[in-house]
């Protein structure tokens, strides 16, 4: 700060003004991103497991989504089964 | 089995190619076998900074399609000879890089070296997917600035979900910060965020400060890491974020005003 700015009019430090607009932000993101739930890799371990039952699948064949926006939760399962008379199948549910 | 580094940070611009290009040199200085990789398909810049720009013959992409062999495509570096550049594919191809093909890539040079360094394109699209998902270890490079920080606030959402380590339940990826483009004087004087401020946020186990710095221009025009500038502040600072990197203990440095009384008395940027 030079010599010049103590007559200056006192206003709020530009820096400070950003760390209080990150911090309100950052929270609201971080509370969005964390509210995917924790049984996520669980349920897909254990679908993987059933469809194995069935269908020879590989380890990756299977992916979990969760989604969540202001007013819904998406959770979308989308399994890739192998190929079958030449054809790549898709299951969504 | 080398340690699979990544330098990322959201935002373009903050430096994170500076970085990769000092870090992995100054990790193959100190005798440490390393290799650094632009992940930015279709706008390769590694290779300027690095200085090999007209060595180029193969290219990462090249590797993973089985058109040339890692040995073939990998660019030894004239200053150090323990360092290897992978450069980056020009193609416009934007599914040029495959999950399972960096994989194979990065699983090849595990062999070889101890050290790999990904420098991740901006954004949070598919090449910066790639560029984190197999690190052992995430360099968050930060400005001391809204967009930036908030930036790698979402980078580091991304490395605790999405990266192989959380896929698989392992030990999480070690998050460092590197904060870049930093003016002391700047921070003195409220204009800009101050460390402490971006680790009230971030909280991330910091691996140092890279000052604003001139030097940083002339070393990328020139076709030199930085950190081979060793008269220059941000080479120093890099020197440091690479012995702290390595568990050594260095105090901060560059982080206060060195502006002269004068300057100081008239304001004015140093």
């Amino acid at each position: 700060m030079s010599l010049l700015d103590y007559f200056r009019k006192s206003k709020p430090k530009s820096a400070a003004i950003a760390k209080e607009r990150l911090q309100i932000l950052v929270a609201h993101e971080r509370t969005l991103r964390n509210r995917r739930p924790s049984y996520l890799p669980q349920l897909q371990k254990e679908l993987l497991d059933v469809i194995r039952k069935y269908v020879n699948v590989d380890q990756d064949a299977i992916s979990v989504n969760f989604e969540q926006d202001e007013n819904q939760e998406t959770l979308e399962l989308n399994i890739v089964l192998p190929d079958y008379q030449q054809e790549n199948k898709s299951v969504n549910m | 089995m080398a340690r699979i580094i990544v330098v990322t940070s959201g935002k373009g611009g903050v430096g994170k190619t500076t970085t990769s290009a000092a870090i992995a040199m100054g990790l193959a200085k100190r005798g440490h076998k390393t290799a650094v990789i632009d992940f930015d398909v279709g706008l390769r810049n590694l290779d300027l900074i690095m200085g090999c720009e007209r060595r180029v013959v193969y290219d990462f992409v090249n590797v993973i399609n089985g058109e040339a062999s890692l040995n073939q495509a990998l660019i030894r570096d004239k200053n150090c000879n323990q360092l290897y550049i992978l450069p980056a594919s020009q193609t416009r191809d934007k599914d040029a890089l495959t999950l399972e093909g960096v994989g194979r890539v990065l699983e090849e040079m595990s062999k070889d070296f101890q050290y790999i360094v990904c420098d991740s394109p901006a954004g949070i699209e598919k090449g910066a997917y790639l560029a984190l998902y197999y690190a052992d270890d995430a360099f968050v490079v930060t400005n001391p600035e809204v967009s930036s920080v908030r930036d790698s606030d979402r980078m580091l959402g991304i490395l605790a979900s999405k990266s192989r380590r959380a896929e698989r339940n392992e030990e999480p990826v070690k998050e460092y910060l590197l904060l870049t483009r930093y003016d002391p004087s700047r921070v003195k004087s409220g204009e800009m965020l101050g460390l402490d401020d971006v680790q009230d946020i971030l909280s991330l186990q910091l691996l140092g400060i890279i000052p604003e710095s001139k030097s940083v221009l002339s070393a990328s025009n020139a076709g030199i890491p930085v950190i081979l500038d060793e008269k220059s502040e941000a080479g120093q600072a890099y020197e440091d974020v690479v012995a702290r990197y390595l568990g050594e203990d260095r105090p901060l440095r560059f982080i206060d005003d060195k502006r002269g009384f004068f300057r100081k008395l008239f304001g004015g940027r140093s």
